[in-house]
């Protein structure tokens, strides 16, 4: 194993492990989506006879908001790690020590990735239980799963880059609502085609949150629609690479302050 | 008590002001749900069956109006929580004359803070083209409505920080507040709602609030009766719940 490959292991098992002994910090991402999962697919199920709707189960719909929110919990727990390092001067120690600054930023958002994989199976297996069939089959909650997980590793490396700008745990708990926006100004609720608010049509349209949740939701309820899929792992590999570009530069700057 | 309550309400408001992230959460929260609702969903009022004269803004106006109105109080009980995990609520048991005006005294500054968020919010929709067809003394009826409900979510949330006297029963507090207010006809009217969904929501009584809140709003006032018997059934009852978590933060020291 080369030398950043075990420096990455290390911060990670570290970062799983601190997230593990937490119940505090992973129970409410698991749970709490679902929650809202099971409450607005049935309180928003009268949108199904709206004409033009894509399916006739709002649960099947609505499915890919559970993924988006767990990956805002992802974002907020791997931030608030992250500033408790810088607060309690364990990022000056490791500063000290040979770590490279890609193996520290990979590992820290370790975390946040291992919880994401478990909320996406969790929310994935609830919803089959629920009776939500996938039109894409196995290979397409396959793709939703593997989606779903680099959509927590993106917003889980912002978290990391908010945390290294900001260097306090309060100051990423407070950017959480404006995350949270993001999710509520996108096509969570509605298909865009039938948001008839031209303003908030456009915001959903500019917002990649979108495309993240059409790309999961394109799965469930059409199969594979090519462009999508591209669309919404587009979107997600590129939330990683400017997170990690980001949280790389402020690292630096972060690390030259010490 | 009135000085007690007066004093802790002016001290509560001037740390909130200082306190910009104090401040703009509870502000922020009901003006991005607003946007998202009534932007959003707007179409929903095309589903038959949705019968509502004054437009699907005004239909979640009043949604998000009680929604800031319970977790105004929730908030402020997190200031509540702060106090007694810092030690300034010993100091304050310590020197209250009459210590049930602590309680009147949150429940003033939560009040004043829900006052400012209503306004703003109420400006945001009319600016956004919210139709109002209620008269002055229905709109009073709806924020009066909606005053009560802050009071219920200040009395509940106080009850729990007097209990555990930390900040971690933050979640404590909201988390039922927040399961109440989805668990009600939010998007559309209840007769729409169906499954177990519309079971919960027959019986949750803020169901009779949101109903009566936009009866009001529509200029067709309903269910008065039982919205404002609950409302003071929910305000007695967590007046009781805030009154002995006050005796215990008391018997605790």
């Amino acid at each position: 194993m080369s030398v950043i490959a075990h420096q990455v292991a290390l911060i990670a098992q570290r970062s799983l492990v601190r997230t593990a002994r937490q119940p505090g910090v992973w129970i409410p991402p698991l749970t709490f989506p679902l929650i809202l999962m099971a409450v607005n697919s049935n309180g928003l199920k009268a949108a199904t006879h709206l004409p033009g709707f894509p399916t006739n189960s709002f649960l099947a719909f609505f499915v890919p908001f559970s993924f988006m929110q767990g990956a805002l919990f992802a974002s907020a727990i791997a931030g608030t790690d992250l500033a408790r390092d810088v607060d309690t001067g364990f990022l000056n120690r490791l500063a000290l020590t040979p770590v490279r600054g890609a193996a520290l930023l990979i590992g820290q958002v370790g975390g946040a990735v291992g919880l994401g994989t478990i909320q996406a199976v969790v929310y994935l297996a609830v919803a089959l239980l629920a009776g939500v069939h996938i039109v894409a089959g196995i290979g397409g909650a396959v793709l939703i799963l593997l989606l779903a997980i680099l959509v927590a590793t993106g917003f889980g490396t912002l978290g990391l880059w908010i945390a290294l700008r900001t260097g306090s745990g309060e100051g990423v708990q407070s950017t959480f609502p404006l995350l949270f926006f993001l999710l509520l100004i996108s096509s969570m609720n509605l298909p865009r085609n039938l948001i008839e608010v031209n303003w908030f049509r456009d915001l959903a349209t500019i917002n990649p949150v979108s495309y993240m949740i059409e790309a999961m939701r394109s799965l469930v309820i059409s199969g594979w629609d090519t462009q999508a899929l591209v669309l919404g792992f587009g979107f997600a590999l590129a939330l990683i690479g400017i997170s990690l570009l980001l949280s790389a530069r402020q690292l630096k700057v972060r690390m030259s302050r010490t | 008590m009135i000085s007690v309550a007066l004093g802790l309400a002016y001290r509560q408001l001037t740390v909130l002001f200082k306190n910009p992230s104090l401040f703009l959460p509870p502000m922020l929260f009901p003006l991005m749900n607003f946007m998202s609702f009534a932007g959003g969903l707007s179409r929903l009022r095309h589903v038959p069956g949705f019968d509502f004269h004054s437009g699907y803004t005004a239909f979640t106006f009043v949604f998000v109006l009680l929604q800031s109105a319970a977790f105004g109080g929730v908030f402020a009980g997190f200031g509540i929580a702060r106090d007694f995990e810092y030690g300034f609520a010993r100091r304050l048991l310590v020197s209250a004359p009459q210590r049930s005006g602590l309680i009147l005294g949150y429940a003033l500054s939560a009040l004043t803070r829900w006052a400012m968020i209503a306004i703003v919010l109420t400006t945001v929709a009319l600016i956004g083209g919210m139709q109002v067809g209620g008269n002055g003394i229905d709109l009073f009826g709806m924020y009066a409505l909606a005053m009560i409900f802050n009071i219920v979510g200040l009395l509940w949330a106080c009850g729990v920080a007097m209990r555990f006297r930390s900040i971690q029963s933050g979640p404590l507090m909201q988390t039922p507040v927040f399961l109440l207010l989805f668990l009600s006809p939010v998007y559309v009217p209840l007769s729409l709602l169906t499954g177990w969904i519309h079971g919960v929501a027959r019986v949750n009584p803020l169901t009779f609030l949101l109903e009566a809140g936009r009866g009001f709003i529509d200029g067709h006032p309903t269910q008065l009766a039982a919205a404002f018997g609950v409302s003071a059934a929910l305000v007695v009852f967590f007046a009781f719940w805030a009154r002995t978590g006050l005796a215990r933060a008391e018997r605790a020291g």
